[in-house]
């Protein structure tokens, strides 16, 4: 369990073993409790985008699938656990850019094209702004961030914008895996 | 059972046995893995490297080890070791990391041993060791301080449906309470014990006693409610304490320690403040580049990824969406000059009309207060008269809020920053409050001391006149001592005004939980119940929720501490009843904000205003400091009543300890020290440093922005050398345009054409290169060279993919519309980052 502990930002013994417990009891069937063996036992992206701390996540299903193996987005508890260690708030910035990058990139082209930059602005807005609109905002993106004229971020682009963002650090998915805390 | 098994293995690695067999076939079997589905080239080259290293270093494991070699294994070791401790910076798969991982511990400890082979080995394995046990000691304790940070999870919880803003009202009281937990330990430790255990017991003393004409209604409630009887000749309040230089078998110099525990109380909260803002200070990371990314940060940022509430993300959804079509049509108009005059106007307006409500409400309850002075001296008054001041003042905090909200809508400033606004205008108006209860205090301390004089007379005629009775008969016998309960009393001005602040407080509190359980409770349960059998739609309509009001609790919340500050020196007691306030106030407002508020309509992120608080809070101590400072200072202790019943001033102790209790040389260098010569020099010589220490950091900023523009610059030269642009003066590319014919008449002209429409929008020419300055004056001077050349490079990057190499020729450019160090001047929200900084 030490490997766990240098590999991840949580640092709690009993937070790993509770995250097993989540990540069990999504598929009781299917998830051994013992891990002893290194089963190779994946989920289904289907079961993890319903639990309640994705739920809402407008961009869930990419997340999962830029954290999974197969890129399918079925995770093994490896990767569930790297999933929420990413994003957990002890990550360093760099490493969250990383997979930010990962997640945004909607074709996996390492590239984020103005295709991609549409279908996040849908995502956020549920689709409530005209097309115009969309368009004006996509090429204001790329204006802004497109440091290497490609007409495309990369990921230099990318880490570059969001390096400067002062909210990029907060928002994200604190130690919500507690779930019998004593206050 | 796995648990069991993991523990196992952790047992068996921190035993520093080389790895078992099983992780041997393990790693194997995951090299072999991670071999199939390498991510990239060069990590697998990395491993490859290592496992060269690795088995390199195998073999001339059985032969002796030389110098050199010793060195390079040891250079390995580390290496490994810093690659272990760097392990979870890099964006491996998890299979990969844990092979990678587990090889090169297996490497370390395979080889930490055998360097100390031959050079004092048992010591640096011992070192080793012992080292090893630290990490894993300080690892563990990171683990608990995190797990026993009290409340997070309730508060995550109030943040994923209410959004940070409300949670940041949480945060700001956990860390209240945190403060007022150390100030009550130092004054129930450092006061009230030595005082409650060492000192003279009740009834022992006058001071200590309930008088005889108080002692029927001593024990009634109302009479403890309002803090008389037998609470207020107990420990809670100063009068209790004794004067006696040092109590008990410890000396313990109490009247000393009353003082020193009374100045500490400020230093420490002042500490903890200005450590807060200076924390705060730098994390935020502000620096000037604040209108380059508005839609970038926009679409990438502003997904709070906290929310899990269905409710909550609507209400996100809904913001973002708002936030996006406020941006794009603030785009779409920011060339118009009109808008900024009226904006400013408006604001002006707004900003005249307020200080104007402020003034007249300083007024009226300045004039009101004036006239309750005259009323305490007639002689029928009526009940009007008698609460007018009251009355006036609960008025004024009720319309006041509201109507300044009202008038800050002409302002249309982003709520975070509206927020802070109505904030500021609260707090002047609450001044008054202060303002006005201070000076009836005053009046009353005042009395009281007139007053004195008067008891002092009577007291020790008593006295004599009992001693001449009891000791007529028999000269010899000594007098028999009066009851302590009898001696005439003087008017403890200092009980008196602990006794006010509190009740202050207690009602405060009281208000406070009134409120919110009807204000909030008793409404949602009336919305929620009667809206089935009323007319129209009271969740939609009128009453409806209640949204949680920050701005109120805030407030409440510094005020309620100033009180406690202004009044811990004179009722030691105030800040357990603060502590306890405090944590049944976060029990309470949780569950008031889950059960009974909904989330705002804008949710708005409170990203920097954590600074703001402390600086409330900074204003605050500053405040209720001067008042305490001032009584210690020039008001004379009462005689009987006290510590320092007896001195001239209360600061006279210091004098006295220093003289009788330290050596000879001591009270010289304090008189040497306290000596006006010496400390004018040393005031000047602060404010000197203050100077000296502002400038230079000004000269940082300013050295920080030049950098920055050079780096900018330098990215451009970067940009162009890439893209193959040998010149990028605006002059030679107008020659060459003349030159190279025109083969790029067809595919431009609608390319052209659109970065005309967008340019006029002020914001592309001078989009990337030009932003870096924030700051008017010289940087513009020289950045006019670098704008000048920008505006050419946006139109050569922007359409590269056409070839196109310059301008179109004998297009109007931009140069005679108004290059602005900062485009994005036009815009509305954005308009003023700093403000919210």
């Amino acid at each position: 369990l030490g490997n766990y502990f240098q590999l991840f930002f949580y640092c709690l013994f009993l937070l790993v073993y509770r995250l097993h417990g989540r990540y069990h009891e999504m598929a009781p069937n299917v998830v051994p409790m013992d891990y002893t063996k290194d089963p190779d036992v994946k989920l289904p992206m289907q079961l993890i985008i319903n639990m309640p701390e994705l739920k809402e996540n407008p961009f869930k299903e990419r997340i999962v699938a830029s954290f999974s193996e197969d890129g399918e987005g079925s995770l093994s508890f490896n990767d569930f656990v790297d999933m929420f260690s990413v994003l957990s708030e002890m990550a360093p910035r760099e490493l969250k850019a990383i997979y930010a990058f990962k997640i945004y990139d909607f074709n996996t082209d390492n590239f984020i094209c103005k295709a991609d930059l549409e279908k996040t602005l849908n995502k956020l807005t549920r689709e409530e702004l005209t097309d115009e609109e969309i368009t004006l905002v996509c090429e204001k993106v790329i204006e802004e961030a497109d440091m290497d004229g490609d007409g495309k971020l990369g990921f230099a682009d990318f880490e570059n914008m969001i390096s400067k963002a002062p909210d990029f650090l907060r928002y994200s998915l604190g130690n919500q895996v507690y779930q019998q805390k004593p206050f | 059972d796995e648990k069991k098994a993991r523990g196992e293995r952790s047992q068996k690695r921190d035993r520093g046995k080389t790895a078992p067999n099983k992780d041997q076939k393990e790693s194997e079997n995951k090299e072999k893995k991670t071999m199939k589905r390498g991510k990239e080239g060069e990590n697998k080259q990395k491993k490859d490297r290592k496992n060269s290293i690795s088995s390199s270093s195998n073999s001339s494991d059985e032969e002796s080890l030389s110098e050199e070699e010793l060195a390079m294994l040891k250079e390995q070791v580390e290496q490994k070791k810093k690659l272990i401790s760097t392990m979870r910076n890099k964006p491996w798969r998890m299979v990969k990391k844990l092979s990678v991982l587990r090889e090169a511990q297996d490497f370390v400890e395979k080889f930490e041993g055998a360097l100390g082979k031959g050079k004092g080995k048992k010591l640096y394995a011992y070192k080793m060791m012992m080292a090893k046990k630290w990490v894993k000691f300080k690892r563990d304790f990171e683990n608990f301080k995190t797990q026993c940070i009290p409340w997070e999870m309730k508060i995550k919880e109030v943040e994923s449906h209410f959004g940070s803003s409300v949670a940041s009202y949480f945060i700001f009281l956990r860390w209240m309470y945190g403060v007022n937990l150390v100030l009550f330990g130092l004054i129930f430790g450092l006061v009230i014990i030595p005082e409650v255990l060492m000192g003279m017991p009740y009834g022992s003393l006058p001071r200590k006693t309930v008088p005889r004409a108080e002692q029927a209604t001593a024990m009634d409630f109302s009479v403890l409610w309002d803090f008389e009887g037998y609470i207020k000749y107990s420990a809670l309040f100063y009068g209790y304490y004794n004067n006696q230089r040092t109590i008990g078998w410890l000396k313990y110099r109490l009247p000393m320690a009353y003082f020193m525990v009374g100045i500490s109380v400020f230093g420490y909260s002042l500490m903890v403040v200005i450590r807060s803002m200076a924390r705060n200070a730098n994390e935020s990371t502000a620096d000037g580049d604040d209108d380059n990314f508005i839609f970038s940060w926009k679409m990438f940022t502003s997904w709070d990824y906290l929310i899990g509430n269905p409710e909550t993300a609507d209400n996100k959804f809904a913001s973002i969406t708002t936030s996006f079509k406020e941006s794009i049509v603030d785009e779409q108009e920011s060339n118009k000059d009109e808008n900024i005059h009226l904006r400013r106007f408006l604001r002006v307006l707004a900003n005249v009309l307020i200080i104007c409500c402020l003034c007249g409400s300083g007024y009226l309850i300045y004039f009101v207060v004036k006239r309750s002075q005259t009323f305490s001296k007639m002689q029928n008054v009526g009940w009007y008269e008698r609460n007018e001041v009251e009355i006036v003042m609960s008025l004024l905090g009720m319309f006041c809020p509201p109507l300044f909200e009202t008038i800050a809508a002409l302002e249309n400033y982003h709520p975070r920053i509206g927020l802070k606004w109505q904030l500021g205008r609260i707090f002047a108006l609450f001044l008054g409050n202060l303002y006005t209860f201070l000076l009836a205090l005053m009046d009353d301390v005042n009395e009281k001391l007139a007053e004195e004089d008067v008891v002092k007379n009577i007291t020790h005629w008593t006295l004599l006149g009992h001693h001449n009775s009891s000791a007529g008969n028999d000269s010899t016998v000594t007098p028999r001592p009066l009851d302590p309960a009898d001696v005439p009393r003087g008017p403890c001005w200092e009980t008196t005004v602990g006794i006010e602040f509190v009740r202050l407080t207690v009602s405060d509190i009281l208000v406070t939980y009134i409120t919110i359980l009807v204000g909030d409770f008793i409404r949602a349960c009336f919305v929620r119940f009667v809206n089935y059998c009323w007319c129209w739609d009271l969740e939609a309509g009128f009453p409806s929720y209640a949204e949680f009001d920050i701005s109120g609790n805030v407030l409440g919340l510094v005020f309620n501490q100033g009180m406690i500050w202004m009044g811990s020196f004179y009722a030691p007691g105030l800040v357990g009843i603060n502590v306890l306030r405090l944590l049944t106030s976060m029990y309470f407002q949780c569950w008031a904000v889950m059960s009974s508020n909904v989330p705002h309509e804008r949710v708005f992120k409170a990203s920097k205003s954590n600074n703001f608080y402390m600086g409330l809070v900074l204003l605050i101590l500053f405040l209720s400091l001067l008042p305490v400072a001032y009584t210690i200072m020039s008001l004379p202790p009462s005689f009987d009543c006290g510590p320092f019943s007896g001195k001239k001033r209360m600061y006279d102790v210091i004098q006295e300890t220093i003289e009788l209790d330290f050596p000879l040389f001591v009270a010289k260098i304090f008189s040497y020290v306290a000596n006006p010569g010496l400390i004018i020099p040393a005031i000047l010589l602060m404010v000197l440093t203050i100077y000296y220490l502002n400038a230079v950091s000004k000269a940082y900023q300013r050295a920080n922005a030049e950098l920055k523009k050079k780096m900018q610059m330098q990215r451009e030269e970067e940009k162009n050398k890439r893209n193959n642009k040998a010149n990028t003066n605006p002059m030679l590319q107008d020659l060459e345009d003349l030159l190279t014919p025109s083969t790029k008449t067809e595919s431009p002209p609608k390319q052209a054409e659109d970065k005309k429409m967008e340019s006029p929008n002020g914001t592309s020419p001078v989009g990337k290169p030009g932003r870096g300055e924030v700051l008017p004056g010289s940087p513009m001077a020289n950045s006019r060279g670098a704008a000048f050349t920008s505006p050419s490079q946006v139109f050569v990057t922007q359409p590269r993919t056409l070839g196109i190499r310059a301008p179109y020729p004998g297009q109007p450019r931009p140069w005679g519309h108004p290059l602005r160090p900062v485009p994005g001047r036009g815009r509305g929200q954005p308009c003023y980052p700093r403000a919210a900084r």
